[in-house]
């Protein structure tokens, strides 16, 4: 199996280049599963220990295995300006051990039981996974309560793997002509909330870390208070409780962490439009809109316009565009409501050879237009609504996956909403779809990044 | 399709062959598996259909969902010699029109549902695959089987495919990655046809017709060289039933599969450097490796994940954890049915670029020169073995499991024989293959970078 250890979450970069149905799994939370009498949340327990630890366990005996995630609140936004990325680079110290398991010694342990680990840190949140048989759940529990509090700090594990993150901005971002398209693209469209910044960080920040820095970054972020952790799998809820009572409820409470002065993105009064150049061999198209998160009730219309728009080759962007015009390989509609705060609703598209970003970016916005004018169809919007919802059901099928639906959810505001998440979207109107596309997908509320291919030496690549 | 940002994760074998389907018997047997080591629930009914087809089912009746994969030896393998991509466009086109339905017909059938359907070529195989709601079911075998049996690879489908397969290979130039094991295959393979890009080029996928599509249809999408893993809330008898309907017409034939002359060993050691305005060398070195039927699969198999194929080994210990030269650093035997590879793959900043080869190298060495200690190889043995129910804790990956023991011919009690193989193998096995598949001193070397920056030894 291929893990990806250690991974920046891409946000929205990982997805802009496919459409939504590619198994981007945040837009099908909390349906119910059709047939069965109750749903899958109905299973799950919450217990809030004295020191603040909140614990979400879910019986799931369909396979022998067993995952055992925390999810902290220290994302990106938690970062103090300057000093972008570190909550991410706080990640990759989580494996350099502690004085009981030895240093770099987390992910031997994990994998002489047969486990696999990963995290990833993404804006809201950084998460942590451990997977395993499931004879092997306690170890889970001891390892995480474990590096909760005791990592190891030392200068000669903390300066390489600095190094490393660099080259993970490097892999990831710069020679990434997407990558790198959207972050600029982010950066573009929020002016005033950290949600424009990339979690990874920039290049003068990544440099400028100290290991005080991460030493800080933990005591402040890194206690029970902040933390959900989420066991799933083949588990006896009892059992497990009594043994995370044990391990963490002696952990102590962390300072509060400081208060949120987290600036909050201000209207968006007029396009904005930005180009990056750089080598490649095709342009690429982005156009973001800040739209509400999970919390608010347009998030369901939103859920269910983007696969109107972008929902497969049956969709509208691709079957106009790339079917009928042939003016794009791709294009999709991109909507992750599981925020904090309001992200964005994205449209992208990568053009044919021989035709320009302009073209194809009028070819889809005749496509939102015409959503304005005349409601959407009642076969359109019942295929959006049946494909959310099997979305959902397939999500079931590995507890890995429900696990992280429950963090995502719990970092944004609360695993709860996974429970109504299916009315909402049930109650959906074509009205409904109509009016958020006219109210939120329109050109004042909208940013365009434009990739312009150029040739070694910057000279404009021939078409 | 999404790419995956695999980092130092386990790298193990990739899979990017599909291993040849092995003829079995016509028999209907139910054999045991060992899921997880500890109850012994049956791993999966077998049998082989009246047409030929091996139909392997494994019940998971806990989520309604059904989750399947129809494998044919239907690669770019097989493709005509100047004809490169003729098996991936016969691939992406059986889902582009069939006698009663057209392409928009298809993917808004699928859809609508909230189901995938999918059909994709790799070297040695093409898969046709497929997820739904239990409910839903019927409609997918129904659509599965028009495509397989009834597809008309309608000419104007053909005209807007061909521009989207130029444009993938186009886009796909813009990752480093990419480039860099493309040309790293191409050194390694020569004319073999695992040297080419199973898309084609940019010179062949023009030149391809529907009259080259349509024989090679004929040839290869044949039910004597299906295998179709289904797994999922479905129970043998109900699918059978259903299945027959769907491929009885389903006509067995095809010529016998031709199987391409063996690659060459380099006689020297070979390099290609290309240009691009990076900030990180992308690097794939190696050279040929071995084939999945190998004896020494297993011990090959350890002596890897021991070098590189886990966020542990010592390729990744070495370069990233010590020396911080690479994010993703590790190496892969690619074993597959006519041929197979060794590569080291790493990116790093272009500065080092030289560095990190050759401490990977040191790394070789030190496998071919010195026995691993007993302290990594029972550790390596305990994640192989201990991680083996997480290798089968979804629909999907019971599927891949399915397919791959078929194919391989391993047997459906491979999940209670696997440990066995593992355990097997000593510190002076592992030593042996690393002396006989490892070779420091002649490989292929591939690398793009900003190659004023990266200075490599000529």
């Amino acid at each position: 199996m291929q893990d990806a250890r250690r991974r920046t979450d891409l946000g929205c970069v990982r997805s802009w280049r496919f459409p939504v149905w590619m198994g981007v799994l945040w837009l099908c939370l909390g349906l119910t599963t059709p047939a069965a009498a109750g749903t899958i949340w109905d299973r799950v327990t919450e217990t809030t220990l004295p020191n603040g630890l909140k614990v979400l366990l879910v019986e799931e005996p369909k396979d022998p295995v067993v995952t055992v995630q925390i999810w902290y609140k220290a994302g990106a936004r938690n970062e103090a300006l300057g000093k972008g990325g570190l909550a991410h680079m706080m990640e990759h110290m989580m494996f350099k051990g502690t004085p009981k398991t030895g240093p770099k010694q987390f992910s031997m342990i994990v994998q002489r039981n047969g486990g696999q680990d990963n995290a990833h840190t993404a804006r809201d949140a950084a998460a942590y996974y451990v997977d395993f048989a499931s004879d092997r759940v306690n170890l889970g529990l001891e390892l995480e309560a474990d590096r909760m509090v005791n990592v190891l700090f030392e200068e000669k594990e903390f300066l390489p793997e600095r190094d490393v993150v660099y080259e993970e901005r490097r892999l990831r971002f710069e020679d990434q002509p997407s990558a790198t398209l959207g972050e600029v693209m982010r950066a573009t469209a929020f002016m005033a909330h950290p949600y424009g910044r990339p979690t990874i960080g920039w290049p003068s920040e990544i440099k400028g870390w100290t290991l005080q820095d991460a030493r800080q970054f933990y005591q402040m972020y890194y206690a029970p208070n902040t933390a959900t952790l989420i066991v799933a799998g083949d588990i006896k809820k009892d059992e497990v409780l009594k043994k995370v009572t044990e391990l963490f409820g002696a952990i102590p409470r962390g300072p509060a962490p400081p208060p949120q002065v987290i600036p909050q993105e201000p209207p968006q009064i007029g396009e904005r439009r930005v180009f990056v150049r750089k080598e490649a061999e095709l342009p690429i198209l982005f156009a973001v809109h800040h739209v509400p998160n999970l919390t608010h009730p347009d998030s369901a219309p939103l859920s269910v316009l983007a696969y109107v728009l972008g929902g497969g080759e049956s969709a509208r962007l691709h079957k106009k565009v790339v079917y009928e015009l042939q003016l794009a390989s791709y294009a999709g509609a991109d909507y992750n409501p599981v925020y904090k705060d309001p992200y964005l609703f994205g449209l992208s598209a990568g053009p044919m050879p021989g035709k320009t970003a302009e073209e194809v970016e009028r070819a889809i916005l005749a496509e939102v237009e015409r959503v304005w004018k005349e409601p959407i169809t009642d076969r359109e919007l019942q295929k959006a609504k049946n494909q959310i919802e099997a979305e959902f059901v397939f999500a079931q099928d590995s507890v890995h996956t429900l696990a992280n639906l429950l963090g995502a959810y719990e970092a944004a505001a609360s695993w709860k909403l996974l429970t109504t998440y299916l009315d909402g979207i049930r109650k959906v109107t074509a009205a409904d779809v109509q009016r958020v596309a006219r109210q939120y997908i329109v050109a004042d509320n909208r940013t365009v990044a434009i990739l312009i291919p150029s040739k070694p030496g910057g000279a404009p690549a021939s078409k | 399709m999404t790419r995956v940002w695999k980092c130092t994760g386990s790298r193990g074998f990739v899979t990017l062959r599909q291993i040849g389907l092995v003829l079995v018997a016509g028999v209907s047997l139910l054999v045991g598996g060992m899921r997880g080591g500890a109850d012994a629930a049956p791993l999966a009914h077998r049998e082989v259909l009246p047409s030929g087809v091996v139909l392997l089912v494994a019940e998971r009746p806990a989520v309604p969902i059904v989750t399947a994969t129809l494998t044919l030896q239907a690669g770019a393998v097989f493709d005509p010699p100047a004809k490169s991509g003729v098996a991936n466009l016969t691939a992406i086109m059986l889902s582009q029109g069939t006698a009663t339905r057209t392409a928009p017909q298809i993917s808004e059938a699928i859809e609508f549902v909230g189901g995938s359907l999918s059909v994709e070529s790799g070297t040695d195989t093409a898969r046709l695959s497929f997820s739904v709601l239990s409910k839903d079911l019927d409609l997918a075998l129904d659509l599965m089987g028009d495509l397989l049996t009834n597809p008309t690879f309608p000419p104007a489908e053909l005209a807007k495919k061909i521009p989207e397969v130029l444009a993938g290979l186009k886009r796909s130039q813009e990752d480093p990655g990419t480039v860099s094991y493309e040309a790293f295959m191409a050194l390694v393979y020569g004319s073999h046809p695992y040297g080419r890009p199973t898309e084609g080029t940019e010179a062949s996928v023009p030149t391809i017709t529907r009259d080259d599509i349509l024989a090679f249809y004929q040839a290869y999408y044949r039910p004597n060289r299906a295998v179709l893993a289904v797994v999922g809330d479905v129970s043998v008898a109900d699918l059978k039933s259903r299945l027959q309907a769907r491929l009885g017409g389903w006509t067995p034939g095809g010529p016998p599969l031709a199987k391409p002359a063996a690659p060459a060993s380099l006689a020297k050691g070979v390099t290609k450097t290309i240009q691009r305005e990076v900030t990180q060398a992308a690097i794939n070195f190696g050279h040929l490796g071995i084939t999945r039927d190998n004896p020494d699969y297993y011990p090959v198999y350890v002596m890897n994940y021991l070098l590189g194929g886990g966020g542990s080994s010592r390729l990744p210990q070495k370069i990233r954890e010590e020396k911080g030269w690479a994010y993703d650093v590790g190496s892969a035997f690619a074993p597959g049915k006519y041929a197979g590879d060794f590569s080291v793959t790493m990116q790093t900043k272009n500065e080092v670029a030289q560095d990190a080869i050759d401490a990977a190298l040191a790394e070789i060495r030190r496998m071919r020169d010195q026995p691993v200690t007993t302290q990594e190889l029972a550790d390596a043995k305990a994640y192989l073995t201990g991680s083996f129910p997480l290798r089968l804790d979804t629909s999907a990956k019971v599927v891949g499991m399915l397919a791959s023991i078929e194919q391989h011919g391993l047997g459906l009690d491979y999940v209670e024989r696997y440990p066995a193989f593992i355990n097997a193998v000593t510190a002076a096995d592992v030593q042996r293959v690393a002396q006989k598949y490892l070779d420091p001193d002649t490989y292929a070397l591939a690398v793009v970078a900003d190659l004023t920056k990266a200075k490599l030894k000529p």
